[in-house]
């Protein structure tokens, strides 16, 4: 497999209208590969591969830029928009909260996702579920980094952590009773996921008993109180980082699974987790990805408040705290090019015990783990200057917010979408798709003096702009197809958005990342009833206060 | 007098559109609600100080504002004018308005031009004790913002003598009343771009012909000398009305309200009805946000709010109609100004209407995917906030500069956003509530209230004060209406359906797609998965006919055609097995009724509701009518008495409603007597044909020979293993056969044991257009269709139904022995048509001109093909108009039989046979005359 970095003189040299032609045959095998490869338990994992993964596309961003700008000349080989729609809805996913007698009690109306691969397969992961047990439902965005091990199993374990962090003692007793005796188990989520989100059935065995071990835990250590969301999720998160991570060193008897553990400690992912009860929005994020909140002004327009903190370079705060915790000798080669240890762009996540083991540890495994593993250069690479681990931790900051009645959705993604939009963009986007108001602006003649023709004009320019919006019945679709698609004016340009997708699966990761949302959206009606119920007293103050807390990262 | 007289048109064009402009501001804040639901839906401080009305109305409206006022000054009655001088020009003085009376005859809520012309009607009907309340300003809702065409051009007649009567109305009202209605004759051209447009309008143009209204079919270069803007290279004709008319229409309204005040009748702007209030089934008051109101009766005016008004006292009167916004578009002058008689055009197949504005032009249209408003009916207070959509305009604009390409250049004034309601059926609603007495309702003008405002105020008014209209307004009757009509659901995805179809072509048989499938019979998957076609009656489904396996589907689907349809071999079949083995028809869809007693009360009060003599022994079936007083047709049903205190009632579909109201208003209030709607509880299975008696015997072992059960006869048997069906020897069609009656849950035993055993006979499924072509071909008359309210039996043949000497008086007893001694002054008669070739030529439908020695004598009102004649068949009513003056002469015998006929197709005249009875060789048995079953009552 050549590196993609190589290419780029490729690429300068004008070959990019080759390249596009053979792109039209190009996207099936592209979509194909998102469930096949991995299902089919064939992997690449080249070392070279992921190296240039690791790399997150900073510079790929600029030079991207560039070849756009050649890649606009003369290509003619574009895909039809039957054929965008296919490659932007094969992944789309909408879920409605069911109604009962015909009203929706649930503060949640539904929500939407989609994600679009770069990477091949994709490494971002996406979770729904709603909590059986306790109220409430979880959501969450995962980016993997160095393979998709990682992102898949936070993706279908972490949930399952954070709903027994939740369960009262009664609860977890009941269910361990039932596991003992081999009754049949309460349910403890119900999982919204589209056909390609999978879950692994040979570890599922192994990842049971780690969970019940943890849920064993809790009830030997039943403090009597109930459960605070936010400690729960605090504590979900490092249990299952620190599961991963035993896992890998204590090996399995199955060389698959053996393997498979491995390769899910070595490899890395970011979670961003939105937990919603009634007027409580609870926002737990390690690493990159990025939670956002839908907000619409009295006059109707809209605006975004950002419900997490990126784990990255760009974050001051972020910076001092890892810096705190390691020697001062170290500061200078703590953080380099905006990575962690000149290597890593998150500043927190899930597995890469190469930044959390201590060489002795790593090299232990390593050499005992099977020959893959062994043979690859990635996972015996020390990363340069590594004196004082751990430098990673997956411990999330958790964010806190009461649903007002005018926010109306929120938007977890990952960095692939906030990478090529701003956020008040993306507010405004998903606000006017989800309130049908497709038109740019609604036009009014007002005193100003236009003919007829020029009208006509006008709106038949506008209606082949806004032909678009009606082909998604999905706000996630509908926001990739913008992120992709968006030329300058900030309207979906088909051209630009079918040069993008037909973009062949070793390029398209230096010209986008995988892109992987969800669009939840809530009930207004319920939460403006549940909002006076809990603000009507003096909390009216407090609310107020929760929402100045929140600083806007990198405003 | 006369202040501001001469300039005020323009004025108020000029208040329209700064209004519209600055609809936020406005109104948002502003208006107060059609409809109160609670107690406080109109901000309490509006009603509190009235310092919002002052802003509201000084600010922008206020040009209009005093427009009104100028209008109200002068000549106004002095309790008016006291509420008019109070919030007047100056509009210092917030002085308390006039209180309203503690009580009125009358009570009218809403100040459109449905409100006021029933008060006006009232009053000239001498009926003065009348309160009208407008939740605002007089005339500030969709009347203000309508188009303001006064159009005859309709295809059915009954609103096309509405229309006709409002043009007449308003070309006098300026006279009348002194308030200028901006009234002036400019025509109207209907365009057609197609040839099928072209028949729709010629047979448009029939009708309106022998209504005495001018109308003549213009070839496109006509067209183009009338108007001089009009591209006519895509016309293949038009149709040319040369009295319609265009007129202010809040002009129109507050000249009815000032002429109607002049009389007498109140009027109370700014005053919300919030309920009325009801004892007994009576209207006793009316519930304002200024007062109560005692009153005898109320009148539902209420436009677009009627729905919600209908729905929030505690017994609620369900008016279904829905809102849906309707954009039209102002322009500036052009260069040369249109002349101010140019005609109105009409284009249908480009979806717009386009009029003479100032110079400029008016265009709006019916939009392919309107947009329904107001479902959840919370937003009345955002009427006159509603954005203009250019969008969603796009497709009419378009079509506009197609039409009239030279319009480019004109510069643009505004889009008006003026929501118009809509009813299920595209017709309006009138009448009296079938639940409260005393409740009348005008509503649901879908986008015609001008046109027909003035003439279906003046059905109302004559309906309330003389117990019914002069004019068979059973089309436009709440009572068509049930229960399940009342969705929201249901209403806004009728509504979408509808308004399209005001520009789509009209043909017949057609059938509306959306609300489907409410009503069903319990076989109805096992009849749809035969191939069976769908149509809808009162919302339940009815198969037309059944497609044989490995016919083309799509192609039946689209048959839609003036011409020969192409199920017509399909349905040619169904019949011929009626004629010659056994068929079988789902007929569940009839209302039924059962009416009991402990003692005799049943028989009594029957005997007095009905015609005939319903005292016969136990067993037999009877067909009779329901009589209103002047002996015509309320409802015409068979009647089974099941037992000495029993009877078993059958009605047609429609008649749910209407005849549930007329018992209970006519039956005596007695605990002793119990009337239940049974209808979902019986599915109904007509076998037809000759093996029928084949089949139900072997199914039965009993004998079901005419011997055994003559004709007319009921009985309740076993059919296979059910038990408790009840058998009826007839079939609705004169055809030999029985329907069976059969409780839901053996519906599906009996279906299958039929169809197994009929198999041997050949046995086969049939739809309603095989019926159809059954019973016309045998002269039956159809309730609904060919029966009314103004037709009494004596006049179609049915003297045999009604037994004048039964021993008591019954409904109708006078009138009917008055026609018997001096005659009918219409008859109904079977038409075959001769030199009709059934593959060329159009198909009759109903509404042809008769001609009788070339004079106009009459219309029809169905018509079919008969395969045993192969002959079209049409019936219709033939009247004797004396050749000078135009009176109306008594119809004999004579008359009928020596006349030459012809029949109108859409211009084209058909030479046609007259018959009073029918052909005798199509009845399979002979039977005695008195049991010769006459009976029907499908509309198609």
């Amino acid at each position: 497999m050549p590196a993609p970095t190589h290419l780029f003189p490729l690429i300068r040299n004008c070959e990019i209208s080759r390249i596009c032609s053979t792109m039209c045959y190009c996207h099936h095998k592209h979509l194909c590969c998102l469930s096949s490869h991995f299902a089919h338990g064939h992997f690449r994992y080249a070392p070279q591969k992921k190296f240039a993964a690791l790399y997150r596309p900073k510079e790929n961003f600029y030079q991207f830029i560039h070849a756009r700008d050649y890649a606009s000349t003369p290509q003619r080989f574009y895909l039809t928009p039957p054929q965008v729609n296919s490659i932007l809805k094969a992944n789309e996913y909408s879920f409605k909260v069911p109604e009962f007698d015909g009203k929706n009690v649930s503060s949640i109306l539904g929500f939407d996702s989609n994600q679009l691969p770069a990477n091949a397969p994709i490494e971002d992961r996406r979770s729904a579920a709603t909590c059986l047990q306790t109220r409430g439902m979880l959501l969450g965005v995962f980016d993997g980094h160095a393979g998709c091990a990682c992102a898949q199993a936070v993706s279908e374990r972490l949930f399952y952590y954070i709903a027994v962090s939740l369960l009262p003692h009664e609860t977890l007793l009941e269910i361990e009773n039932a596991v003992e005796s081999g009754r049949a188990l309460l349910p403890i989520l119900q999982w919204h996921k589209h056909p390609n989100d999978y879950f692994s059935k040979e570890a599922s065995k192994l990842y049971f008993n780690s969970l019940r071990t943890y849920w064993q835990e809790l009830i030997d250590l039943n403090s009597g109180e109930t459960t605070d969301v936010k400690e729960a999720l605090i504590n979900a998160f490092k249990r299952l980082d620190n599961d991963i991570s035993l896992e890998a060193q204590v090996g399995d008897p199955n060389s698959f699974l053996n393997y498979l553990v491995l390769r899910v400690a070595f490899s890395g992912a970011t979670a961003c987790v939105a937990h919603v009860d009634g007027v409580d929005l609870h926002v737990a994020n390690t690493g990159d990805s990025r939670a956002m909140l839908g907000v619409q002004e009295e006059d109707g327009s809209w605006s975004a408040v950002n419900l997490s903190y990126d784990h990255n370079a760009q974050n001051e705060r972020e910076v001092e705290r890892v810096k705190a915790e390691h020697p001062k000798s170290e500061e200078k080669s703590l953080v380099k090019q905006d990575r962690l240890l000149g290597l890593l762009m998150p500043f927190r996540a899930f597995g890469d015990v190469k930044f959390k083991w201590s060489i002795e540890l790593q090299k232990r495994v390593v050499e005992s783990g099977p020959d893959q593993l062994n043979d690859n250069e990635y996972t015996k690479f020390i990363p340069p200057n590594y004196h004082t681990p751990p430098y990673l931790t997956a411990e999330p900051e958790v964010i806190h917010h009461k649903l007002r009645p005018q926010d109306k959705f929120l938007v977890l993604a990952t960095d692939g979408l906030w990478e090529t939009m701003h956020r008040q963009d993306v507010a405004r986007i998903v606000g006017e798709y989800l309130t049908g108001v497709h038109h740019q602006q609604p036009i009014a003649v007002g005193g100003y003096k236009v003919t007829l023709g020029q009208m006509h004009g006008l709106l038949t320019e506008r209606r082949a702009k806004i032909s678009s919006v009606f082909e998604d019945q999905n706000a996630a679709t509908h926001l990739i197809r913008h992120a992709v698609g968006n030329n300058e004016f900030g309207a979906v340009d088909h051209e630009r958005l079918s040069k993008m997708l037909s973009l062949p699966e070793e390029l398209a990761r230096m010209y986008r990342d995988d892109i992987t949302i969800i669009v939840v959206q809530f009930n207004s009606h319920v939460i403006g009833m549940l909002h006076c119920i809990t603000c009507s007293s003096a909390a009216l103050t407090s609310k107020t206060q929760v929402l100045s807390e929140i600083p806007v990262p990198g405003d | 007098m006369g202040v501001a007289n001469t300039n005020h048109a323009p004025l108020l064009y000029e208040a329209l559109r700064l209004a519209a402009m600055r609809r936020a501001e406005r109104l948002s804040r502003c208006r107060p609600p059609a409809v109160k639901r609670g107690r406080s839906v109109r901000p309490p401080a509006a009603r509190r100080s009235g310092v919002c009305s002052r802003r509201c109305w000084h600010g922008a409206a206020g040009m209009f504002l005093r427009l009104l006022a100028d209008v109200r000054w002068r000549g106004a009655d002095p309790k008016w004018r006291s509420v008019a001088c109070c919030r007047g020009a100056s509009g210092t003085a917030e002085s308390q308005p006039v209180p309203l009376p503690a009580q009125a005859q009358v009570v009218i809520c809403g100040g459109g031009i449905t409100g006021t012309s029933v008060a006006y009607h009232l009053a000239k009907l001498g009926w003065k004790d009348v309160v009208l309340l407008e939740q605002g300003r007089l005339a500030a809702g969709t009347t203000r913002f309508c188009a303001g065409i006064v159009s005859t051009a309709r295809p059915v007649s009954i609103e096309l003598k509405m229309a006709d009567y409002s043009n007449k109305l308003y070309q006098q009202l300026e006279q009348e009343t002194g308030v200028q209605t901006g009234y002036v004759k400019t025509g109207s051209v209907s365009l057609a771009q197609t040839q099928d447009r072209l028949i729709s309008l010629k047979r448009i143009a029939s009708s309106l012909n022998v209504s005495g209204i001018p109308c003549e079919i213009i070839s496109p270069k006509q067209v183009a000398q009338l108007h001089p803007l009009i591209n006519i290279h895509d016309l293949v004709g038009a149709m040319y009305v040369p009295e319609d008319a265009l007129v202010l229409s809040a002009n129109v309204s507050l000249a009815l309200a000032t002429a109607a005040s002049r009389n007498g009748v109140q009027i109370h702007e700014r005053t919300s009805v919030s309920h009325v209030s009801v004892q007994k089934g009576r209207v006793t008051g009316v519930e304002t946000d200024r007062g109560h109101i005692k009153c005898q009766y109320f009148v539902n005016c209420a436009g677009q709010w009627a729905y919600e008004l209908g729905h929030s006292g505690e017994e609620p009167v369900n008016i279904p109609l829905h809102a849906c916004e309707h954009f039209y578009l102002l322009t500036h002058p052009l260069k040369e100004p249109l002349a101010s008689n140019v005609p109105t055009v009409v284009d249908p197949d480009g979806r717009i209407y386009i009029r003479n504005w100032q110079g400029g032009i008016l265009s709006g249209g019916f939009e392919k995917n309107p947009k329904p408003l107001f479902t959840e009916g919370r937003n009345q207070l955002e009427i006159h906030n509603l954005q203009e959509d250019w969008d969603h305009f796009e497709p009419l604009l378009s079509s506009l500069l197609r039409r009239m390409p030279n319009l480019e250049a004109l510069q643009i004034m505004q889009l008006v956003n003026c929501p118009e309601s809509f009813t299920p059926d595209m017709r309006c609603i009138m009448g009296e509530s079938p639940t409260v007495r005393g409740y009348f309702v005008l509503a649901g003008m879908n986008s015609a209230g001008i046109s027909y405002g003035g003439g279906a105020g003046k059905y109302l008014a004559e309906w309330m004060v003389n117990g019914y209209p002069s004019e068979n307004v059973w089309p436009l009757d709440l009572k068509r209406f049930g229960t399940l009509q009342s969705s929201r659901t249901f209403l806004r995805h009728r509504v979408m359906e509808v308004m399209p179809l005001m520009c789509d072509l009209k043909v017949p048989r057609w059938d509306f797609q959306t609300g489907r499938q409410l009503r069903t019979s319990p076989l109805y998957d096992r009849l749809d998965a035969q191939g069976a076609r769908w149509m809808e009656k009162h919302g339940f489904e009815r198969v037309k006919y059944f497609v044989p396996p490995g016919k083309d589907l799509l192609d039946l689907d689209q048959s839609k055609t003036f011409y020969k349809p192409d199920w017509f071999d399909i349905v040619g079949s169904e019949v011929k097995c009626c004629k010659e083995a056994v068929c079988v028809i789902d007929m569940s869809s009839f209302t039924k009724f059962e009416i009991s007693s402990t003692g005799d009360q049943a028989l009594q009060s029957l005997q007095y509701l009905f015609s005939n003599d319903l005292d016969v022994p136990v067993g037999h079936v009877v067909h009779t009518g329901m009589l209103n007083e002047n002996g015509g047709y309320e409802n015409d049903c068979s009647i089974a008495r099941l037992s000495k205190r029993s009877f078993f009632m059958i009605s047609p579909t429609d008649q749910q409603v209407h005849c549930w109201a007329w018992l209970k208003n006519h039956l005596p209030e007695d605990s002793n007597l119990t009337i239940e709607d049974v209808t979902w509880k019986y599915t109904a299975l007509n076998l037809i044909g000759p093996r029928a008696v084949d089949v139900l015997s072997e199914l039965s072992y009993a004998p079901m020979t005419p011997e055994h059960f003559p004709s007319f006869f009921c009985k309740e048997m076993s059919v296979g293993y059910a038990n408790g069906i009840r058998v009826m020897s007839i079939t609705h069609t004169g055809e030999p056969g029985f329907m069976l009656y059969i409780p839901i849950e053996y519906a599906l035993h009996v279906y299958n044991e039929v169809m197994n055993m009929g198999q041997k006979y050949g046995i086969r499924n049939a739809g309603y257009y095989a019926l159809r072509s059954l019973r016309i071909e045998k002269f039956f008359a159809f309730w609904g269709q060919d029966l009314d309210a103004f037709t009494t039996p004596m006049e179609c043949g049915r003297e045999f139904q009604v037994k004048l000497e039964k021993g008591m008086d019954f409904i109708g007893q006078e009138a009917l022995l008055e026609q018997k001694q001096n005659g009918v002054y219409k008859r109904f008669t079977m038409f075959i048509l001769e030199d009709h070739d059934t593959d060329m030529d159009l198909w009759p439908w109903w509404g042809e001109p008769i001609f009788r020695n070339g004079r106009y004598v009459g219309k029809t009102t169905s018509s079919a093909y008969s395969y045993t004649l192969e002959r079209h068949v049409c019936l219709g009513f033939v009247q004797h108009f004396d050749e000078k003056t135009g009176e109306e002469l008594v119809v004999t015998t004579d008359f009928i039989n020596q006349g030459e006929y012809e029949i109108d197709i859409a211009g084209q005249r058909f030479q046609a046979k007259a018959k009073l009875y029918p052909f005798s060789s199509l009845f399979a048995q002979r039977r005695r005359k008195d049991e010769v079953e006459l009976s029907g009552y499908q509309r198609e």
